[in-house]
């Protein structure tokens, strides 16, 4: 007894209850994103998929939170190695140690008394890991339909540890946070010189990160069979739809969580979020009526998607009014990129290019043309300056694709390593048999729907039940 | 006895089965299908990609009749199945040898 209130009359001055429980709430929204990209993947998929896709995304949901208990969060945030900004040591806070006493968000140096608002770093922790599980995910879409599943769920291992974890360590790891040294894209280290490259919610270390990884990885397995022939029309555009309205909605949590405090800067992160993603499915659908002559909902929930991309980094930097202008720009762009794959010949099935690259790097570069003191953080504490249109000159915007193309070619290069690796070791494309016939019943043993009359139910129950229990029998004297 | 086969539009499965039952006929086998004649296909667009989508979903409805009946089945279905415009559907008849009710084993028109 004396032990537990002795804690927690320790713990009182230091969290800020409020800013703790906006934080944990936000982490939760955004693990519900995963799931909400399973179905927004799923549904554009064949039938002979949607399974495979959907396992995709739940299989990171395991594999990097435990990597992230284990050495993750260590990678990530916990004490830089040799203090150069590039990555935090996998081994000191290994399994999580030291970690849930921590407090975050004072400075130690202000004389030992903290500032108000710190939430345990635990909280920190389910915010970060939640970014880390989404940003795996997100890869899959490029490699729909053909990838062996053991591979995937290998590659979700290593891509995290290789690329993400650094990555989020350069992005966002700020210096006196979570340790005393962070990333050197965020504390404006390396080139930089000084000068920060503003990423709020993850535009480089998530979007740009997954896009130039899903355009490897469509690389390093090639096209699916027919690509480009046989119609590969999305098989249940409801899914897609549910998907993305889940997307939105744990966005907000992904966005203004990310001001890891409940006040006005999450306020009013959460009205940008809402402003861009609002004229980037406007901009999406005027493209396709102009161009192709039809409002279509495929097109709605993916202008949903690219301005949920390219508000994430510029959230906090810009105006309500530059968010809208974000968010048309990113929503009428994506529209046209996801053609290029056609031209190019590349098949990044899902459009993991054509909307999470292309709209990161709209959102990362805009900040540069559209930063502004009357944004939610005012620039202040920032090591940045205003954007062009805002007479700031071009630094910003310099700063800002530095950091945006150092991310794309690091992540695209590694991941094409790791790609090219496990498809000479396990081998990664799925072979075409199990292709034709689809990768749900090759890969899982299943089917995602039972529809119709004929094989469903008390219809079609071909003797199936005895026979599994008999294969069981089978394998246990094997 | 005919089997009386008809492709028509899935909205008017509804009236075509109302105007048989009207005429007396007890019973018929209903399914989903696909393809296409003169309406040919149409097009879809996803992501600014175009497909040509070249079957269309229709219902195929099946009716064994006596051989006095088939003509004014046939005429029956075509009045209800009619809008007039392209893709209406199709009504063939063909010659049925023997039918058996799997119930009693009674054969030929007793058995419809």
């Amino acid at each position: 007894m004396t032990t537990l209130s002795t804690l927690a009359t320790a713990d009182t001055p230091f969290t800020d209850s409020g800013n703790t429980a906006w934080v944990l709430a936000a982490a939760a929204l955004v693990l519900f994103m995963t799931p909400g990209l399973a179905f927004f993947y799923g549904g554009m998929v064949r039938t002979k998929s949607v399974l495979n896709m959907m396992m995709m995304s739940f299989i990171s949901m395991g594999t990097v939170g435990t990597v992230w208990v284990l050495w993750g969060y260590s990678e990530a945030f916990g004490p830089d190695l040799g203090d150069k900004g590039l990555l935090g040591n996998p081994f000191k806070e290994f399994g999580l140690h030291g970690v849930l006493s921590a407090i975050y968000g004072y400075t130690p140096a202000s004389g030992g008394t903290p500032a108000a608002g710190g939430i345990p770093g635990s909280a920190f922790v389910a915010f970060q890991v939640v970014f880390a599980i989404i940003a795996v995910a997100l890869i899959s879409g490029a490699i729909a339909d053909r990838a062996k599943f053991t591979t995937w769920t290998v590659f979700t291992v290593l891509w995290a540890t290789l690329v993400y974890f650094p990555a989020a360590h350069w992005v966002f790891a700020f210096s006196g946070y979570a340790a005393k040294t962070g990333g050197w894209i965020a504390n404006g280290g390396g080139f930089l010189h000084g000068h920060g490259a503003y990423d709020f919610a993850g535009g480089t270390a998530i979007h740009i990160n997954a896009g130039a990884a899903g355009l490897a990885l469509a690389l390093v397995l090639g096209k699916r069979i027919g690509f480009g022939k046989d119609p590969m029309r999305p098989h249940n555009l409801t899914l897609v739809m549910l998907g993305a309205g889940i997307l939105w909605f744990g966005w907000f949590g992904f966005n203004a969580g990310s001001a890891l405090a409940a006040g006005t800067q999450a306020a009013g992160v959460w009205v940008n979020t809402l402003a861009a993603t609002c004229t980037a499915m406007l901009g999406w659908l005027i493209v396709e009526k102009l161009r192709d002559g039809h409002f279509t909902s495929l097109g709605a929930a993916s202008g949903v998607v690219a301005g949920l991309v390219a508000i994430t980094p510029a959230c906090a930097t810009v105006t309500p009014i530059g968010a809208l202008i974000v968010g048309l720009a990113a929503g009428s762009i994506c529209a046209f990129a996801v053609g290029l794959k056609f031209k190019l010949g590349f098949d990044d099935s899902l459009d993991v290019v054509g909307v999470h690259l292309v709209g990161g790097l709209v959102g990362t570069l805009l900040i540069g043309l559209l930063a502004s003191v009357n944004s939610p953080t005012g620039l202040a504490g920032l090591k940045m300056q205003e954007g062009l249109f805002y007479g700031g000159g071009f630094l910003q915007l310099g700063v800002q694709a530095a950091a945006a193309f150092t991310v794309m070619i690091f992540s695209f290069v590694v991941t094409y390593i790791i790609g090219f690796a496990l498809e000479k070791t396990m081998g990664f494309r799925l072979h075409e048999d199990d292709e034709d016939a689809g990768i749900d019943s090759a890969e899982h043993a299943e089917t995602g729907y039972d529809l119709g009359n004929l094989f469903s139910g008390r219809m079609g129950a071909h003797g199936s039940l005895q026979d599994a229990r008999h294969h069981d029998e089978e394998e246990v004297k094997a | 006895m005919k089997l009386v086969t008809a492709i028509i539009k899935p909205f008017k499965l509804d009236e075509v089965k109302e105007a048989l039952e009207a005429y007396g006929i007890a019973g018929m086998t209903v399914s989903e299908s696909s393809g296409y004649g003169r309406q040919r296909g149409h097009s879809e667009v996803y992501r600014g990609a175009e497909y040509t989508v070249d079957f269309v979903p229709k219902v195929r409805v099946e009716v064994i009749v006596e051989d006095m009946d088939a003509g004014s089945v046939v005429d029956v279905i075509v009045k209800a199945a009619q809008t007039g415009r392209i893709g209406d559907g199709k009504v063939w008849t063909v010659p049925v040898e023997d039918v058996v009710r799997v119930r009693t084993g009674e054969k030929g028109a007793t058995a419809l």
